[in-house]
C-alpha cells in the first residue's frame, strides 16, 4: 500500500483515462489488495477477486454503521424503495432473485431467452439494413436500439416511452450522486405500469402480457409473490442494467473488429467464432469494468494482506481478466484461448441476472454487423467514451461506409 | 455430438440451461440434468463456451476446439497400456497425447462399449430422459489408440512386462497404468440374486435393464421398489423412482441415508429430504431374505416385516476390481491397489515401483491434506485429476513428478436437491450449519476435526462451496467464528456422526484407511 498505487487508482477513476485504463489496471495488479485514501480496498489480480466474490464474509448490502464511510450511488433509500437484489445480502438476495429468475428462465421458464434468437435476428438485420450510406455511429443506430427495443418487450415497458426513461437513467448514470429526481421519476413510471398491470388483470377478461412485468406481478410460487415496492425496485434494476451494460458490450466488441479486422474476417469465415469472439471481449474489454460497494463483515486475510472488518471493498473486474497468471500474454485478444473462465459477468451468487439474454444478444449483433464492417473505417480512435468508470464504453462510434 | 459436464465444477449458474434448453436442464435450482448426446448444435456451443467454470467438454474435433499436440521427440519410444477404459483411462489417454507421448497407446477394458459416463445413468437415463447407451465421453479426435474392448485383464506378469487377456494373449508393456474402477457389489445370496426383478445399478447394461423395467411397458408399471442401501446411488435411484410415480421403499442398515458420506447429522436431513418425497425409508433394518419363485415376490426385512415388491435395487456400494492383479506381486486389497502420491503403484512389500501406475476408483494414495492417510475415493473428480498426475508421471522425468494434491469433492443430485461436498466430511468430529437454512434445504454444513476444518457440504449452495475449500486447504479452524451473511442465529456444532470403518467399508464415497499399504489385507 502506498500512496502511488491509491493514486494509480484515482488515475482509474478520472475520466481523462477511460479510453485506456489497461496499462493503469496492469501496474495496480503488481499491489494486488491496494487501499486509496479514503480507505476502499482495491482489488485487482483474479485469484484474489475471484476468492471474494465467494467470500460469504464479504456483504453487498448498503452497510452504512459497518462501513467507515457510506457508499454512494445505491439507488435504494434515495427514492423510498427497498434495494434491489443487486444490493442485498441471502437470503433476502436470494429469495428475490429466485423471483425474479421465474418467468425469465430456468427451471420454470426455460426457453425464454433461447427463444428470443430470431427475433433478435430480425431487429438486428433491420438496423443494419437502415445504416446510412455514408457514416453511421454503431452505438446510436446499433448498439443501443438494439438491448433497449429487447429490454422494453421483455420487461412489458412501452418503446414509445424510451425517450422519457432514457433521459432519467442518463441523468442518474452520469451525475456523480445519483440525481434523487430523475431516479424518483423513474420510480414513479415504473410503478404506475405495475399498477396498470395489476388493475388490467382484475378488469373484465384481458389476456395477460407475456411479460416480466405482468409475471412478477402476479405469478405466485413456492417464494410467494414480490411485493409492488419490490417489484417496483427490481424493474429498475432490470431496466437499467439490462440494456447499459449490453450497450456496451456490443459497442466494445464492434470496437475490436474495426481496430483489429484479422477478427472480422475470421468470424465471416467461420460464424460460428462469434461465440467464443464474445466471450474474449467480456473478458478483453468487460462492460462491467468494476464492482464497487461490497463491504467487509470480518476480517478477510487475502494476498498477504487483511482487509480490515468495514471496510469499503472494489473488484476490478478488468484488472483480473487480464492477470498474466490466470490468461498468457493478457492483453493478446485471442478468442481461442483456453480455458476461457474470465470475470466479465463476476462470480458468485451475484453472478450477472442478464448475462444468458446479454451473450445471446451480443453474438447475434455482432454475427450481423461484421458483414458491414467490411466496408467500415473508425473516424475517431480513441472515440468519445461515457463518463463512468464502472460501465466502460464508448459514447459514439461514427464509422464511414464505403 | 458428445457431450460430458464436470458437475464438480458446475456451480448452477444455469447459463447451459438458458441457450441451449433442449440439452441441459435445470432440476430445482442449481441441480443440471443434460443430454451427453444433443443433436449436433449451434445452441450446445452456445452453451459450453457460456460455462462461467468451463465444465462443459465436447468431442473436440474442430481445430480451435483444442491445442494442437505438440509431440516432444524423446517421449515416443515405447509401449503404454491403460487396463481400464473408462473415465480415468480415457482421461489418461488423453492426457499422454497432450503430454506428447506418441508411442503406442492401447487401452483394455471388459466392457464391450467405449468409454462412457457413469453418474447419469442413476439419474437422466434412469427416468427415461435419456437413453442409457447414449452417454458416451466426449473425447479427442487424435487420440491414435488401440481399443481392446470386451476383453478383460485376467493376470499381470511384472517380470515379463505382460498383462494376460480373457481371450488368451497378452500384450506387452513399457509402462502400465491401472484403473480398472470399481464394480457393484452383488447381491450376498447368489440364488436371490438371481431372481428375475434383482438390479444393481453401475454400468451401461445395469441401466438399461433396470431403465426397462421401472418405465411403464403396456400402460403397467411395476409394483413396489425396495432400494437396498441409502448411499448416493440407492438415494438416486430412489429420487428417479419416485420422479417416475413408483412405490419406494428404502432399506438402510445405518441411522440414516447417506451416513457413510456425510454423517448421521447431515444424513438425518436427507433422511427428511426421502420422507417429504414420498419414499418408505427405513433405517437401522437389513434384508434379511428376498422370497419369489423365478420373480421377486418379497423382501423380509430384519424387524420381522415382509414387504410385497417387484423390484429390488441392491445399492451395495462397490468391490474393486483388483483380483487380476491378486498374484502380481502388487499391494492390492479390498481398499484398492496402492500407490504413492505421484500414483506409481507399490509392490508388496511396499516398495514403489517405476513403471506401474494406477489412478481412479481403484487406487488408494496417501493425501497429504489429510495427515498422509491414504485415501480410496470413488469420485468423478479424482478420477480425472489422478489420471493427468499419472499420465504426466508417466512419460516424465524424475526431477519433473507432480504430486497427485487433490482435494476431494463429489456432489449428487437427488429429490431436485444439489448436494456437492468438499473436503473430506467422513474426516470429522463435529459440524455446524454454516450458512443458510437447513428448513430451507438450502444450507452449508462446516465439518471439523479437533478444531481444524475438513470438509464442507452444500444442499441447493454450491456457489459458496470454493471459498470452503480454500479454508480447508489453508487448515482454517474450526468451528468457523468469522461474520457472515446468511449465518444462522442459532448454529451450534453438534456430533457429526461419522460411522464406523465397518460401515464405511460398505457404503463411503471417502475412505480413510490407515497409514501403511502392507497393512490392506488386514481391513476386511
Amino acid at each position: 500500500m502506498t500512496t502511488a498505487v491509491a493514486s494509480v487508482f484515482n488515475a482509474v477513476l478520472d475520466p481523462v483515462n477511460r479510453h485506456d485504463p489497461y496499462p493503469l489496471l496492469t501496474s495496480l495488479r503488481r499491489t494486488p489488495v491496494t487501499v486509496t485514501a479514503d480507505g476502499t480496498y482495491v482489488v485487482s489480480t483474479f485469484d484474489a477477486i475471484a476468492a471474494l466474490l465467494h467470500d460469504p464474509r464479504v456483504s453487498s448490502a448498503d452497510i452504512s454503521d459497518l462501513a467507515e464511510k457510506s457508499s454512494s450511488g445505491a439507488t435504494s433509500d434515495l427514492v423510498g424503495l427497498p434495494p434491489s437484489f443487486l444490493r442485498l445480502d441471502p437470503p433476502a438476495h436470494d429469495r428475490l432473485r429466485r423471483l425474479a429468475t421465474r418467468p425469465f428462465g430456468p427451471p420454470h421458464t426455460p426457453h425464454r431467452v433461447a427463444d428470443l434468437e430470431p427475433t433478435l435476428a430480425s431487429l438486428a438485420g433491420s438496423l443494419v439494413a437502415a445504416f446510412p450510406p455514408s457514416t453511421v455511429d454503431l452505438v446510436d443506430q446499433f448498439a443501443y436500439p438494439l438491448p433497449v427495443q429487447v429490454i422494453c418487450s421483455l420487461l412489458g415497458v412501452p418503446m414509445a416511452d424510451e425517450p422519457r426513461f432514457r433521459a432519467w437513467i442518463d441523468e442518474a448514470l452520469i451525475a456523480v450522486q445519483p440525481d434523487r429526481t430523475a431516479l424518483a421519476d423513474l420510480a414513479q413510471y415504473l410503478g404506475d405500469l405495475v399498477d396498470q398491470r395489476l388493475s388490467a388483470l382484475s378488469g373484465p377478461a384481458t389476456e395477460p402480457g407475456d411479460d416480466l412485468l405482468t409475471a412478477l406481478a402476479t405469478d405466485s410460487g413456492p417464494d410467494g409473490r414480490m411485493s409492488r415496492s419490490e417489484l417496483v425496485s427490481t424493474a429498475m434494476l432490470l431496466l437499467i442494467a439490462g440494456h447499459e451494460t449490453t450497450v456496451n458490450l456490443i459497442a466494445n466488441s464492434a470496437l475490436v473488429l474495426l481496430r483489429q479486422p484479422v477478427w472480422r474476417d475470421r468470424l465471416l469465415e467461420e460464424p460460428e467464432m462469434v461465440v467464443p469472439f464474445v466471450e474474449e471481449v467480456l473478458r478483453y474489454d468487460p462492460p462491467v469494468q468494476m464492482l464497487p460497494w461490497r463491504t467487509a463483515l470480518d476480517d478477510i486475510p487475502l494476498a498477504g494482506t487483511t482487509i480490515p472488518r468495514g471496510a469499503s471493498i472494489t473488484l476490478l473486474l478488468a484488472a483480473g481478466n487480464r492477470d498474466p497468471e490466470q490468461f498468457p500474454e493478457p492483453d493478446r485478444f485471442a478468442p481461442d484461448r483456453r480455458p476461457a473462465q474470465h470475470l466479465g459477468f463476476g462470480d458468485g451468487i451475484h453472478y450477472c441476472f442478464g448475462a444468458p439474454l446479454a451473450r445471446l444478444e451480443a453474438q447475434v449483433a455482432i454475427a450481423a454487423l461484421a458483414p458491414v464492417l467490411t466496408r467500415a473505417r473508425l473516424l475517431e480512435d480513441p472515440p468519445e467514451y461515457r463518463l463512468s468508470a464502472v460501465l466502460r464504453g464508448p459514447r459514439h462510434l461514427r464509422v464511414a461506409l464505403g | 455430438m458428445r457431450v460430458v459436464v464436470d458437475l464438480t465444477k458446475c456451480q448452477g449458474y444455469a447459463q447451459c440451461a438458458f441457450l441451449a434448453p433442449s440439452a441441459f436442464q435445470m432440476q430445482g435450482e442449481e441441480t443440471l440434468l443434460y443430454d451427453p448426446s444433443p443433436a449436433e448444435d449451434a445452441q450446445v456451443r452456445r452453451a459450453a463456451a457460456a460455462c462461467p467454470v468451463q465444465a462443459i467438454q465436447l468431442d473436440r474435433v474442430a481445430a480451435h476446439d483444442m491445442p494442437l499436440l505438440g509431440v516432444t521427440p524423446g517421449v515416443g519410444a515405447g509401449r503404454i497400456v491403460i487396463v481400464g477404459a473408462s473415465l480415468a483411462g480415457l482421461r489418461a489417454a488423453e492426457a499422454l497425447r497432450e503430454e506428447g507421448w506418441s508411442g503406442s497407446l492401447t487401452l483394455i477394458d471388459d466392457e464391450p462399449y467405449g468409454p462412457y459416463d457413469r453418474p447419469p445413468l442413476s439419474k437422466q437415463a434412469l427416468g427415461g430422459h435419456i437413453r442409457p447407451d447414449r452417454t458416451g465421453l466426449p473425447h479427442r479426435a487424435d487420440l491414435d489408440a488401440n481399443w481392446l474392448l470386451g476383453v478383460r485383464a485376467l493376470g499381470l506378469d511384472l517380470p515379463a512386462r505382460r498383462v494376460q487377456l480373457s481371450d488368451g494373449t497378452a500384450v506387452p508393456f513399457d509402462r502400465l497404468l491401472i484403473a480398472t474402477g470399481v464394480r457393484a457389489r452383488p447381491w450376498p445370496v447368489p440364488a436371490e440374486g438371481a431372481l428375475d426383478g434383482m438390479f444393481v445399478l453401475r454400468t451401461r447394461d445395469d441401466a438399461i435393464a433396470l431403465q426397462q423395467r421401472l418405465l411403464p411397458r403396456d400402460g403397467s408399471r411395476p409394483g413396489r421398489v425396495l432400494v437396498v442401501g441409502a448411499g448416493f446411488t440407492g438415494s438416486e435411484v430412489a429420487s428417479t423412482c419416485r420422479s417416475l410415480g413408483l412405490e419406494v421403499t428404502v432399506a438402510e442398515a445405518a441411522r440414516t441415508p447417506l451416513e457413510g458420506a456425510l454423517g448421521s447429522a447431515i444424513g438425518s436431513i436427507a433422511a427428511d429430504i426421502q420422507r417429504e418425497h414420498g419414499v418408505d425409508l427405513r433405517c437401522g433394518v437389513t434384508v434379511e431374505r428376498i422370497e419369489g419363485d423365478r420373480r421377486v415376490r418379497r423382501a423380509v426385512l430384519s424387524d420381522g416385516e415382509v414387504l410385497d415388491v417387484d423390484v429390488v435395487v441392491a445399492a451395495l456400494g462397490g468391490l474393486r476390481n483388483v483380483e487380476w492383479l491378486e498374484h502380481s506381486g502388487l499391494a492390492v486389497g479390498p481398499w484398492g491397489v496402492a500407490c504413492d502420491a505421484g500414483c506409481r503403484a507399490f509392490d508388496v512389500n511396499g516398495v514403489v515401483t517405476d513403471d506401474v501406475f494406477v489412478a481412479g476408483d481403484v487406487a488408494r494414495a496417501p493425501n497429504a491434506l489429510f495427515g498422509y492417510q491414504f485415501l480410496a475415493l470413488e469420485h468423478w473428480a479424482n478420477a480425472v485429476a489422478q489420471a493427468e498426475v499419472a499420465a504426466h508421471n508417466m512419460v516424465s522425468d524424475e526431477s519433473d513428478r507432480w504430486p497427485h494434491l487433490h482435494m476431494p469433492q463429489f456432489w449428487s443430485a437427488q429429490f431436485g436437491n444439489n448436494i456437492k461436498s468438499v473436503g473430506v466430511p467422513t474426516f470429522a468430529d463435529e459440524v455446524v450449519i454454516a450458512q443458510g437454512s437447513v428448513a430451507d434445504r438450502r444450507f452449508v454444513a462446516a465439518y471439523g476435526y479437533k478444531g481444524r476444518l475438513t470438509g464442507a457440504v452444500a444442499f441447493n449452495h454450491a456457489k459458496w462451496l470454493p471459498f470452503y475449500k480454500r479454508l480447508i486447504e489453508q487448515a482454517a479452524p474450526f468451528p468457523p467464528e468469522f461474520d457472515r451473511v446468511d449465518r444462522p442465529d442459532d448454529a451450534l456444532p453438534v456430533p457429526a456422526g461419522v460411522p464406523d470403518r465397518a460401515l464405511l467399508a460398505r457404503d463411503a464415497t471417502v475412505v480413510v484407511t490407515g497409514h501403511r499399504p502392507t497393512l490392506v489385507r488386514s481391513i476386511r
